[in-house]
Protein backbone atom coordinates (compact mmCIF):
# COMPACT_ATOMS: atom_id res chain seq x y z
CA UNK A 1 0.00 0.00 0.00
CA UNK A 2 0.88 3.73 -0.32
CA UNK A 3 1.92 4.86 2.88
CA UNK A 4 0.87 8.29 3.98
CA UNK A 5 1.22 10.45 7.39
CA UNK A 6 -0.77 13.51 8.52
CA UNK A 7 0.79 16.74 7.97
CA UNK A 8 1.41 18.68 11.56
CA UNK A 9 -1.48 20.66 12.41
CA UNK A 10 -0.65 24.16 12.48
CA UNK A 11 0.73 23.49 8.72
CA UNK A 12 -2.57 22.17 7.32
CA UNK A 13 -4.39 24.72 9.64
CA UNK A 14 -1.97 27.47 7.61
CA UNK A 15 -3.38 25.94 4.46
CA UNK A 16 -6.84 26.38 5.17
CA UNK A 17 -7.49 29.60 7.63
CA UNK A 18 -8.08 31.80 5.82
CA UNK A 19 -11.08 29.79 4.34
CA UNK A 20 -14.76 30.25 5.04
CA UNK A 21 -15.78 26.42 4.15
CA UNK A 22 -13.14 23.31 4.17
CA UNK A 23 -14.61 19.95 2.75
CA UNK A 24 -12.12 17.41 4.90
CA UNK A 25 -11.98 14.77 1.77
CA UNK A 26 -11.16 11.43 3.29
CA UNK A 27 -9.38 8.54 1.07
CA UNK A 28 -10.67 4.21 1.88
CA UNK A 29 -8.05 2.49 0.89
CA UNK A 30 -4.23 2.60 1.26
CA UNK A 31 -4.11 5.20 3.78
CA UNK A 32 -7.31 4.34 5.21
CA UNK A 33 -5.16 1.00 6.06
CA UNK A 34 -2.31 3.32 7.48
CA UNK A 35 -4.51 5.36 9.32
CA UNK A 36 -3.50 8.56 8.25
CA UNK A 37 -6.63 9.46 5.75
CA UNK A 38 -9.47 7.79 6.42
CA UNK A 39 -12.63 8.22 7.53
CA UNK A 40 -11.93 8.00 10.99
CA UNK A 41 -8.68 10.10 10.55
CA UNK A 42 -11.28 12.90 8.85
CA UNK A 43 -13.21 13.23 12.12
CA UNK A 44 -10.46 13.58 14.12
CA UNK A 45 -8.81 16.42 11.88
CA UNK A 46 -12.42 17.76 11.42
CA UNK A 47 -12.76 18.29 15.27
CA UNK A 48 -9.29 19.79 15.59
CA UNK A 49 -10.07 22.43 13.15
CA UNK A 50 -13.31 23.23 14.60
CA UNK A 51 -12.05 23.22 17.76
CA UNK A 52 -8.44 25.45 16.83
CA UNK A 53 -10.99 27.64 14.49
CA UNK A 54 -13.48 28.39 17.40
CA UNK A 55 -10.45 29.51 19.56
CA UNK A 56 -9.21 31.81 16.79
CA UNK A 57 -12.40 33.27 16.65
CA UNK A 58 -13.39 31.98 12.76
CA UNK A 59 -16.52 30.62 11.45
CA UNK A 60 -15.42 28.27 9.47
CA UNK A 61 -17.80 25.85 7.93
CA UNK A 62 -15.95 22.21 8.15
CA UNK A 63 -17.51 19.16 6.06
CA UNK A 64 -16.74 15.63 6.31
CA UNK A 65 -16.49 13.75 3.37
CA UNK A 66 -14.79 9.84 2.59
CA UNK A 67 -14.90 8.00 -0.66
CA UNK A 68 -13.29 4.85 -1.37
CA UNK A 69 -10.31 5.95 -3.30
CA UNK A 70 -9.20 9.38 -4.83
CA UNK A 71 -7.13 8.07 -7.30
CA UNK A 72 -10.04 6.34 -9.70
CA UNK A 73 -11.97 9.65 -11.09
CA UNK A 74 -15.37 7.54 -10.38
CA UNK A 75 -15.83 7.51 -7.05
CA UNK A 76 -15.90 11.36 -6.84
CA UNK A 77 -19.55 11.37 -8.43
CA UNK A 78 -21.05 10.78 -5.01
CA UNK A 79 -19.55 14.16 -3.21
CA UNK A 80 -19.09 16.27 -6.51
CA UNK A 81 -22.24 18.32 -6.21
CA UNK A 82 -21.28 18.13 -1.73
CA UNK A 83 -18.07 19.83 -2.54
CA UNK A 84 -19.55 22.52 -4.84
CA UNK A 85 -20.78 23.93 -1.12
CA UNK A 86 -17.18 24.68 -0.10
CA UNK A 87 -14.60 27.44 -0.92
CA UNK A 88 -11.11 24.83 -0.15
CA UNK A 89 -10.98 21.02 -0.21
CA UNK A 90 -8.25 19.64 2.40
CA UNK A 91 -7.46 16.31 0.59
CA UNK A 92 -6.29 13.53 3.32
CA UNK A 93 -5.26 11.24 0.13
CA UNK A 94 -1.53 10.03 -0.95
CA UNK A 95 -0.22 13.01 -4.06
CA UNK A 96 -1.63 10.88 -6.49
CA UNK A 97 -5.55 11.51 -4.99
CA UNK A 98 -4.87 15.01 -3.72
CA UNK A 99 -3.90 15.48 -7.92
CA UNK A 100 -7.17 13.50 -9.00
CA UNK A 101 -8.99 15.69 -6.49
CA UNK A 102 -7.93 18.85 -7.64
CA UNK A 103 -7.98 18.04 -11.70
CA UNK A 104 -11.92 16.20 -10.48
CA UNK A 105 -13.39 18.99 -8.84
CA UNK A 106 -11.48 21.66 -10.58
CA UNK A 107 -11.47 24.81 -9.54
CA UNK A 108 -11.94 24.20 -6.06
CA UNK A 109 -8.62 24.73 -4.01
CA UNK A 110 -7.44 21.15 -2.95
CA UNK A 111 -4.80 21.45 -0.30
CA UNK A 112 -2.86 17.88 0.99
CA UNK A 113 -3.55 16.65 4.82
CA UNK A 114 -0.74 14.50 3.98
CA UNK A 115 2.68 13.76 3.12
CA UNK A 116 3.43 10.65 1.46
CA UNK A 117 6.04 8.41 2.54
CA UNK A 118 6.54 5.16 0.75
CA UNK A 119 5.19 1.76 -0.63
CA UNK A 120 4.89 -0.83 1.99
CA UNK A 121 3.24 -2.96 4.47
CA UNK A 122 2.18 -3.16 8.03
CA UNK A 123 4.56 -4.74 10.51
CA UNK A 124 2.52 -4.53 12.80
CA UNK A 125 -0.30 -2.29 14.44
CA UNK A 126 1.26 1.25 14.23
CA UNK A 127 3.93 0.19 12.38
CA UNK A 128 4.66 0.73 8.42
CA UNK A 129 8.04 0.13 6.70
CA UNK A 130 9.29 0.59 3.29
CA UNK A 131 9.43 -2.13 0.65
CA UNK A 132 9.38 -1.61 -3.04
CA UNK A 133 10.96 2.04 -4.54
CA UNK A 134 8.99 1.46 -7.62
CA UNK A 135 12.31 1.00 -9.64
CA UNK A 136 10.55 -0.78 -12.59
CA UNK A 137 12.72 -3.99 -13.00
CA UNK A 138 12.03 -6.00 -10.34
CA UNK A 139 15.37 -7.89 -8.79
CA UNK A 140 13.55 -9.73 -5.65
CA UNK A 141 13.57 -13.42 -7.71
CA UNK A 142 17.61 -12.77 -6.92
CA UNK A 143 17.72 -11.81 -3.31
CA UNK A 144 15.41 -14.24 -1.82
CA UNK A 145 12.63 -11.70 -2.03
CA UNK A 146 14.46 -9.10 0.15
CA UNK A 147 14.71 -5.51 -1.75
CA UNK A 148 18.41 -4.38 -2.01
CA UNK A 149 17.32 -1.22 -3.84
CA UNK A 150 14.36 -0.74 -0.97
CA UNK A 151 16.00 -1.94 2.07
CA UNK A 152 19.82 -1.09 1.96
CA UNK A 153 20.20 2.60 2.59
CA UNK A 154 22.74 3.21 -0.73
CA UNK A 155 20.31 0.82 -2.72
CA UNK A 156 23.34 -1.25 -3.79
CA UNK A 157 23.61 -4.00 -5.81
CA UNK A 158 26.63 -6.15 -5.74
CA UNK A 159 26.83 -6.67 -1.63
CA UNK A 160 27.13 -4.24 1.11
CA UNK A 161 29.49 -1.24 1.66
CA UNK A 162 31.56 -1.26 4.88
CA UNK A 163 29.26 0.04 7.03
CA UNK A 164 27.24 -2.99 8.36
CA UNK A 165 28.25 -3.30 11.76
CA UNK A 166 26.49 -6.15 13.99
CA UNK A 167 24.20 -6.62 11.20
CA UNK A 168 22.63 -3.11 11.58
CA UNK A 169 23.13 -0.67 8.71
CA UNK A 170 25.31 2.24 8.80
CA UNK A 171 21.99 4.81 8.17
CA UNK A 172 21.04 3.60 11.96
CA UNK A 173 21.31 0.52 14.58
CA UNK A 174 17.06 0.06 14.28
CA UNK A 175 18.33 -0.47 10.53
CA UNK A 176 18.64 -3.92 9.72
CA UNK A 177 21.62 -4.42 6.59
CA UNK A 178 19.68 -5.72 3.96
CA UNK A 179 22.42 -7.71 2.60
CA UNK A 180 22.89 -9.80 6.06
CA UNK A 181 19.18 -10.25 5.38
CA UNK A 182 19.61 -11.16 2.06
CA UNK A 183 22.57 -13.88 2.85
CA UNK A 184 20.64 -15.38 5.69
CA UNK A 185 17.42 -16.56 3.75
CA UNK A 186 19.38 -17.20 0.66
CA UNK A 187 21.95 -19.38 2.76
CA UNK A 188 18.63 -21.02 4.31
CA UNK A 189 17.50 -21.77 0.71
CA UNK A 190 20.81 -23.01 -0.61
CA UNK A 191 21.35 -20.63 -3.13
CA UNK A 192 23.77 -18.05 -2.26
CA UNK A 193 25.43 -18.21 -5.70
CA UNK A 194 23.30 -15.93 -6.75
CA UNK A 195 25.46 -13.50 -4.79
CA UNK A 196 28.55 -13.97 -6.93
CA UNK A 197 28.65 -12.43 -10.41
CA UNK A 198 29.08 -8.72 -11.10
CA UNK A 199 25.63 -7.06 -11.12
CA UNK A 200 25.35 -3.98 -13.84
CA UNK A 201 24.56 -1.16 -13.09
CA UNK A 202 20.58 -0.33 -12.82
CA UNK A 203 18.95 1.39 -15.98
CA UNK A 204 17.49 4.42 -14.23
CA UNK A 205 15.93 5.37 -17.21
CA UNK A 206 13.22 2.85 -16.42
CA UNK A 207 12.49 5.63 -13.41
CA UNK A 208 12.25 8.64 -15.95
CA UNK A 209 9.19 10.34 -14.35
CA UNK A 210 6.35 10.41 -14.82
CA UNK A 211 5.42 7.41 -15.43
CA UNK A 212 3.10 5.44 -16.99
CA UNK A 213 1.75 2.09 -17.68
CA UNK A 214 -0.79 1.22 -20.39
CA UNK A 215 -2.45 -2.27 -20.95
CA UNK A 216 -3.68 -2.46 -24.91
CA UNK A 217 -5.80 -5.31 -24.07
CA UNK A 218 -7.96 -2.67 -21.87
CA UNK A 219 -7.51 0.11 -23.94
CA UNK A 220 -8.17 -0.92 -27.58
CA UNK A 221 -11.11 -0.08 -28.97
CA UNK A 222 -14.15 -2.62 -28.18
CA UNK A 223 -15.52 -4.79 -31.41
CA UNK A 224 -17.95 -7.45 -30.87
CA UNK A 225 -17.53 -9.88 -33.20
CA UNK A 226 -20.62 -9.05 -35.03
CA UNK A 227 -19.42 -5.41 -35.84
CA UNK A 228 -15.84 -6.81 -37.15
CA UNK A 229 -18.01 -8.99 -39.69
CA UNK A 230 -19.53 -5.81 -40.72
CA UNK A 231 -17.07 -4.22 -40.62
CA UNK A 232 -14.93 -6.40 -42.82
CA UNK B 1 53.30 5.71 -20.94
CA UNK B 2 51.78 4.99 -17.74
CA UNK B 3 53.91 5.75 -14.86
CA UNK B 4 52.70 4.90 -11.44
CA UNK B 5 54.86 5.13 -8.88
CA UNK B 6 52.52 2.80 -6.63
CA UNK B 7 52.40 0.04 -9.07
CA UNK B 8 56.01 -0.01 -9.66
CA UNK B 9 56.44 -0.06 -5.72
CA UNK B 10 53.91 -3.19 -5.35
CA UNK B 11 55.13 -4.83 -8.33
CA UNK B 12 59.34 -4.46 -6.86
CA UNK B 13 58.23 -6.42 -3.65
CA UNK B 14 59.08 -4.04 -1.65
CA UNK B 15 56.77 -3.57 1.84
CA UNK B 16 54.35 -0.20 0.32
CA UNK B 17 53.49 2.56 2.65
CA UNK B 18 50.80 4.71 1.92
CA UNK B 19 48.90 7.93 4.11
CA UNK B 20 46.14 9.58 3.58
CA UNK B 21 45.50 13.03 3.51
CA UNK B 22 41.91 14.78 4.01
CA UNK B 23 41.54 18.36 1.92
CA UNK B 24 40.05 20.80 4.34
CA UNK B 25 37.15 23.20 4.63
CA UNK B 26 37.75 26.14 2.13
CA UNK B 27 40.45 27.27 0.20
CA UNK B 28 43.40 27.36 2.02
CA UNK B 29 46.15 24.69 1.14
CA UNK B 30 48.85 25.22 3.33
CA UNK B 31 48.14 22.75 5.61
CA UNK B 32 48.25 19.70 3.10
CA UNK B 33 51.22 21.29 1.01
CA UNK B 34 53.60 21.24 4.47
CA UNK B 35 51.87 17.63 4.83
CA UNK B 36 53.01 16.86 1.13
CA UNK B 37 56.65 17.90 2.07
CA UNK B 38 56.81 16.27 5.04
CA UNK B 39 55.64 12.91 3.59
CA UNK B 40 57.58 13.14 0.45
CA UNK B 41 59.89 10.30 0.53
CA UNK B 42 59.02 8.58 3.12
CA UNK B 43 55.96 7.04 1.86
CA UNK B 44 55.10 5.42 -1.78
CA UNK B 45 51.80 7.03 -2.27
CA UNK B 46 49.36 9.50 -0.48
CA UNK B 47 45.25 8.44 -0.36
CA UNK B 48 43.34 11.58 -1.23
CA UNK B 49 39.66 11.35 0.45
CA UNK B 50 36.48 12.34 -1.15
CA UNK B 51 34.62 14.52 0.86
CA UNK B 52 35.15 12.20 4.11
CA UNK B 53 32.37 11.45 6.18
CA UNK B 54 30.21 13.38 3.87
CA UNK B 55 31.59 16.81 5.17
CA UNK B 56 31.78 19.42 1.97
CA UNK B 57 35.39 19.96 1.73
CA UNK B 58 37.71 21.00 -1.19
CA UNK B 59 38.08 18.29 -3.84
CA UNK B 60 39.78 14.85 -4.07
CA UNK B 61 40.29 15.67 -7.73
CA UNK B 62 42.39 19.10 -7.68
CA UNK B 63 44.02 18.14 -4.12
CA UNK B 64 45.71 15.02 -6.16
CA UNK B 65 46.73 17.30 -9.07
CA UNK B 66 48.40 19.60 -6.45
CA UNK B 67 49.84 16.30 -5.31
CA UNK B 68 51.32 15.24 -8.05
CA UNK B 69 53.01 18.83 -8.80
CA UNK B 70 54.27 18.68 -5.16
CA UNK B 71 56.30 15.45 -6.26
CA UNK B 72 53.96 13.11 -4.18
CA UNK B 73 52.28 10.16 -5.93
CA UNK B 74 48.58 10.59 -5.30
CA UNK B 75 45.91 8.11 -5.12
CA UNK B 76 42.50 9.38 -5.84
CA UNK B 77 39.55 8.20 -3.99
CA UNK B 78 36.06 7.92 -5.82
CA UNK B 79 32.69 7.70 -3.94
CA UNK B 80 29.63 7.14 -5.82
CA UNK B 81 27.85 9.43 -2.90
CA UNK B 82 27.65 12.52 -4.91
CA UNK B 83 28.24 11.87 -8.99
CA UNK B 84 25.80 9.78 -11.45
CA UNK B 85 27.55 8.17 -13.79
CA UNK B 86 28.21 11.10 -16.37
CA UNK B 87 30.09 13.05 -13.97
CA UNK B 88 31.60 9.89 -12.25
CA UNK B 89 33.54 9.16 -15.97
CA UNK B 90 34.13 12.59 -16.62
CA UNK B 91 36.15 13.18 -13.16
CA UNK B 92 38.02 10.24 -14.22
CA UNK B 93 38.83 11.32 -17.76
CA UNK B 94 39.73 14.75 -15.95
CA UNK B 95 41.91 13.22 -13.17
CA UNK B 96 43.98 11.19 -15.95
CA UNK B 97 44.78 14.57 -17.83
CA UNK B 98 45.69 15.87 -14.56
CA UNK B 99 48.54 13.23 -13.96
CA UNK B 100 46.64 11.37 -11.91
CA UNK B 101 47.27 7.56 -11.90
CA UNK B 102 45.68 5.99 -9.30
CA UNK B 103 42.48 5.52 -7.74
CA UNK B 104 40.41 3.98 -5.73
CA UNK B 105 36.98 3.21 -5.66
CA UNK B 106 34.55 3.81 -2.80
CA UNK B 107 30.27 3.26 -2.37
CA UNK B 108 30.94 6.62 0.28
CA UNK B 109 29.11 6.96 3.40
CA UNK B 110 25.91 8.29 3.80
CA UNK B 111 25.09 12.11 3.63
CA UNK B 112 23.30 11.79 7.03
CA UNK B 113 26.53 11.07 8.58
CA UNK B 114 28.02 14.64 7.50
CA UNK B 115 27.55 18.20 7.66
CA UNK B 116 25.10 18.74 4.77
CA UNK B 117 22.33 15.38 5.91
CA UNK B 118 19.52 17.04 3.67
CA UNK B 119 21.73 16.19 0.39
CA UNK B 120 20.74 13.94 -2.00
CA UNK B 121 22.65 10.72 -1.90
CA UNK B 122 23.36 9.71 -5.77
CA UNK B 123 24.96 5.60 -5.67
CA UNK B 124 24.13 5.58 -9.51
CA UNK B 125 27.20 2.89 -9.16
CA UNK B 126 28.42 1.39 -6.71
CA UNK B 127 32.12 0.73 -6.21
CA UNK B 128 31.99 -2.35 -8.17
CA UNK B 129 30.70 -1.02 -10.73
CA UNK B 130 32.59 1.91 -10.37
CA UNK B 131 36.04 -0.06 -10.83
CA UNK B 132 34.21 -1.85 -14.08
CA UNK B 133 33.84 1.62 -15.16
CA UNK B 134 37.41 2.58 -15.04
CA UNK B 135 38.37 -0.56 -16.91
CA UNK B 136 36.08 0.79 -19.52
CA UNK B 137 37.95 3.75 -19.89
CA UNK B 138 41.39 1.88 -19.13
CA UNK B 139 40.21 0.16 -22.54
CA UNK B 140 39.22 3.21 -24.35
CA UNK B 141 36.03 3.11 -24.12
CA UNK B 142 32.84 4.82 -21.88
CA UNK B 143 30.83 2.37 -19.59
CA UNK B 144 28.64 2.41 -22.71
CA UNK B 145 30.83 1.24 -25.07
CA UNK B 146 31.82 4.57 -26.87
CA UNK B 147 34.69 5.15 -28.09
CA UNK B 148 37.51 7.91 -26.38
CA UNK B 149 39.62 10.33 -28.21
CA UNK B 150 42.31 9.36 -25.91
CA UNK B 151 42.05 6.53 -23.34
CA UNK B 152 43.20 6.20 -19.84
CA UNK B 153 45.31 3.44 -17.96
CA UNK B 154 44.63 3.68 -14.55
CA UNK B 155 45.95 1.47 -11.54
CA UNK B 156 42.65 0.71 -10.11
CA UNK B 157 42.24 0.26 -6.04
CA UNK B 158 39.58 -0.62 -3.62
CA UNK B 159 38.77 -1.48 -0.08
CA UNK B 160 37.76 -4.28 1.89
CA UNK B 161 36.82 -4.45 5.83
CA UNK B 162 38.54 -7.55 7.08
CA UNK B 163 37.35 -7.11 10.34
CA UNK B 164 33.87 -8.42 9.74
CA UNK B 165 31.60 -9.35 13.01
CA UNK B 166 29.58 -11.77 11.76
CA UNK B 167 29.74 -14.88 9.60
CA UNK B 168 27.58 -13.53 6.92
CA UNK B 169 28.95 -9.96 7.38
CA UNK B 170 32.31 -11.41 6.20
CA UNK B 171 31.40 -13.79 3.59
CA UNK B 172 29.70 -10.48 1.64
CA UNK B 173 33.21 -8.95 2.22
CA UNK B 174 34.73 -11.71 0.34
CA UNK B 175 32.33 -12.53 -2.44
CA UNK B 176 32.15 -8.35 -2.77
CA UNK B 177 36.01 -8.63 -2.86
CA UNK B 178 35.82 -10.81 -5.35
CA UNK B 179 34.10 -8.88 -7.30
CA UNK B 180 35.87 -6.33 -7.01
CA UNK B 181 39.08 -8.00 -8.15
CA UNK B 182 37.10 -9.36 -11.34
CA UNK B 183 35.82 -5.54 -11.85
CA UNK B 184 39.61 -4.76 -11.91
CA UNK B 185 41.38 -4.09 -8.52
CA UNK B 186 44.68 -4.46 -8.89
CA UNK B 187 45.79 -3.60 -4.94
CA UNK B 188 43.16 -3.22 -1.82
CA UNK B 189 43.89 -1.13 1.41
CA UNK B 190 41.84 -2.45 3.99
CA UNK B 191 39.82 -0.77 6.84
CA UNK B 192 41.92 -0.06 10.11
CA UNK B 193 43.58 -3.10 11.75
CA UNK B 194 44.15 -3.80 15.29
CA UNK B 195 43.77 -6.98 16.15
CA UNK B 196 46.29 -9.00 14.06
CA UNK B 197 45.35 -12.59 14.67
CA UNK B 198 41.42 -12.15 13.19
CA UNK B 199 43.38 -10.29 9.92
CA UNK B 200 45.52 -13.30 9.87
CA UNK B 201 42.51 -15.19 9.46
CA UNK B 202 41.27 -13.18 6.58
CA UNK B 203 44.55 -12.72 5.01
CA UNK B 204 44.75 -16.87 4.90
CA UNK B 205 40.94 -16.91 3.22
CA UNK B 206 42.16 -14.21 0.67
CA UNK B 207 45.78 -14.70 -0.17
CA UNK B 208 44.56 -17.00 -3.15
CA UNK B 209 43.28 -13.95 -5.13
CA UNK B 210 47.08 -12.94 -5.25
CA UNK B 211 45.95 -9.01 -4.79
CA UNK B 212 48.12 -6.98 -2.92
CA UNK B 213 46.81 -5.91 0.54
CA UNK B 214 47.83 -2.86 2.16
CA UNK B 215 46.58 -3.25 6.07
CA UNK B 216 45.47 -0.04 7.52
CA UNK B 217 46.29 1.15 10.59
CA UNK B 218 45.01 4.10 12.68
CA UNK B 219 47.61 5.37 15.81
CA UNK B 220 45.32 5.82 18.50
CA UNK B 221 45.43 9.41 20.34
CA UNK B 222 43.65 8.13 23.39
CA UNK B 223 41.59 5.31 25.57
CA UNK B 224 38.47 7.36 24.23
CA UNK B 225 39.27 7.33 20.86
CA UNK B 226 39.61 3.44 20.66
CA UNK B 227 36.46 2.95 23.18
CA UNK B 228 34.57 5.60 20.47
CA UNK B 229 35.55 3.74 17.60
CA UNK B 230 34.45 -0.26 18.75
CA UNK B 231 31.09 1.02 19.19
CA UNK B 232 30.74 3.43 16.36
CA UNK B 233 32.84 2.09 13.58
CA UNK B 234 32.13 -0.76 11.55
CA UNK B 235 34.98 -3.46 11.33
CA UNK B 236 36.70 -1.58 13.83
CA UNK B 237 37.89 -3.81 17.10
CA UNK B 238 40.53 -2.47 19.11
CA UNK B 239 41.33 -5.04 22.06
CA UNK B 240 40.99 -4.47 25.65
CA UNK B 241 44.76 -4.63 26.38
CA UNK B 242 45.48 -1.92 23.90
CA UNK B 243 43.24 0.27 25.39
CA UNK B 244 44.66 0.13 28.22
CA UNK B 245 47.89 0.50 27.48
CA UNK B 246 46.53 4.11 26.17
CA UNK B 247 44.77 4.48 29.97
CA UNK B 248 47.49 3.93 31.34
CA UNK B 249 50.24 5.76 29.27
CA UNK B 250 51.78 9.05 30.82
CA UNK B 251 52.75 10.23 27.12
CA UNK B 252 49.43 9.53 24.87
CA UNK B 253 51.44 10.78 21.48
CA UNK B 254 54.25 8.71 22.36
CA UNK B 255 52.58 5.23 23.17
CA UNK B 256 50.21 5.82 20.63
CA UNK B 257 52.80 5.79 17.88
CA UNK B 258 54.80 3.02 19.77
CA UNK B 259 51.37 0.87 19.64
CA UNK B 260 51.08 1.78 16.42
CA UNK B 261 54.60 1.32 14.90
CA UNK B 262 54.55 -2.14 16.79
CA UNK B 263 51.42 -3.20 14.80
CA UNK B 264 52.87 -2.16 11.87
CA UNK B 265 55.73 -4.46 12.53
CA UNK B 266 53.27 -7.36 13.28
CA UNK B 267 51.50 -6.75 10.27
CA UNK B 268 54.58 -6.72 7.90
CA UNK B 269 54.84 -10.45 7.05
CA UNK B 270 50.82 -11.19 6.35
CA UNK B 271 50.70 -8.60 3.56
CA UNK B 272 51.82 -6.38 1.01
CA UNK B 273 52.15 -3.21 3.15
CA UNK B 274 50.16 -0.93 5.16
CA UNK B 275 47.62 2.12 5.07
CA UNK B 276 48.18 4.78 7.52
CA UNK B 277 45.41 6.78 8.05
CA UNK B 278 46.64 9.39 10.61
CA UNK B 279 43.04 10.98 10.98
CA UNK B 280 44.74 14.61 12.10
CA UNK B 281 48.05 13.26 12.94
CA UNK B 282 49.74 13.41 9.33
CA UNK B 283 52.88 15.40 10.45
CA UNK B 284 52.98 12.36 13.16
CA UNK B 285 53.73 9.82 10.28
CA UNK B 286 57.33 9.84 9.36
CA UNK B 287 57.37 9.13 13.61
CA UNK B 288 55.10 6.18 12.85
CA UNK B 289 57.68 4.41 10.11
CA UNK B 290 60.61 5.22 11.89
CA UNK B 291 59.41 3.56 14.80
CA UNK B 292 58.21 0.65 12.70
CA UNK B 293 61.88 0.39 11.40
CA UNK B 294 60.45 0.90 7.75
Amino acid sequence: MIVGERKQFDQIWESIKNYKSVLILGCGTCVAVCQAGGEKEVGLLASEIRMKSQMEGKAIKIGEATIERQCDREFFDSIKDQARDYEAILSMACGAGVQFCAEVLEPIQVFPALNTRFIGVTEQEGNWAERCRACGNCVLGTYGGICPVTICAKGLLNGPCGGSKNGKCEAGQEKDCAWVLIYNRLKKQNRLENLRGIVAPKDYSLQNHPARVVNEFYTRPIISSGEEKNAK
Amino acid sequence: MPNSKLKQALDSGKFVVTAEAGPLKGTDIKEIEEIAHLLKGKVDAINVTDQQSSVMRLGSLVTCHLLKEWGVEPIYQLTCRDRNRIALQSDLLSAWVLGVENCVALTGDLPSSGDHPQAKPVYDLDSVQLLGVMHSLNEGHDMMGNELKGKTDFFCGAVVNPGADTEASLELQIIKMEKKIAAGARFFQTQAVFDPSSFEKFIKRVEQYKVPILAGVIPLKSAGMAKFMNKNVAGINVPQAMIDKMTKAEDKTQTGIALCAELIRTLKGMCQGVHIMAIGWEKKVPDIIAAAGL
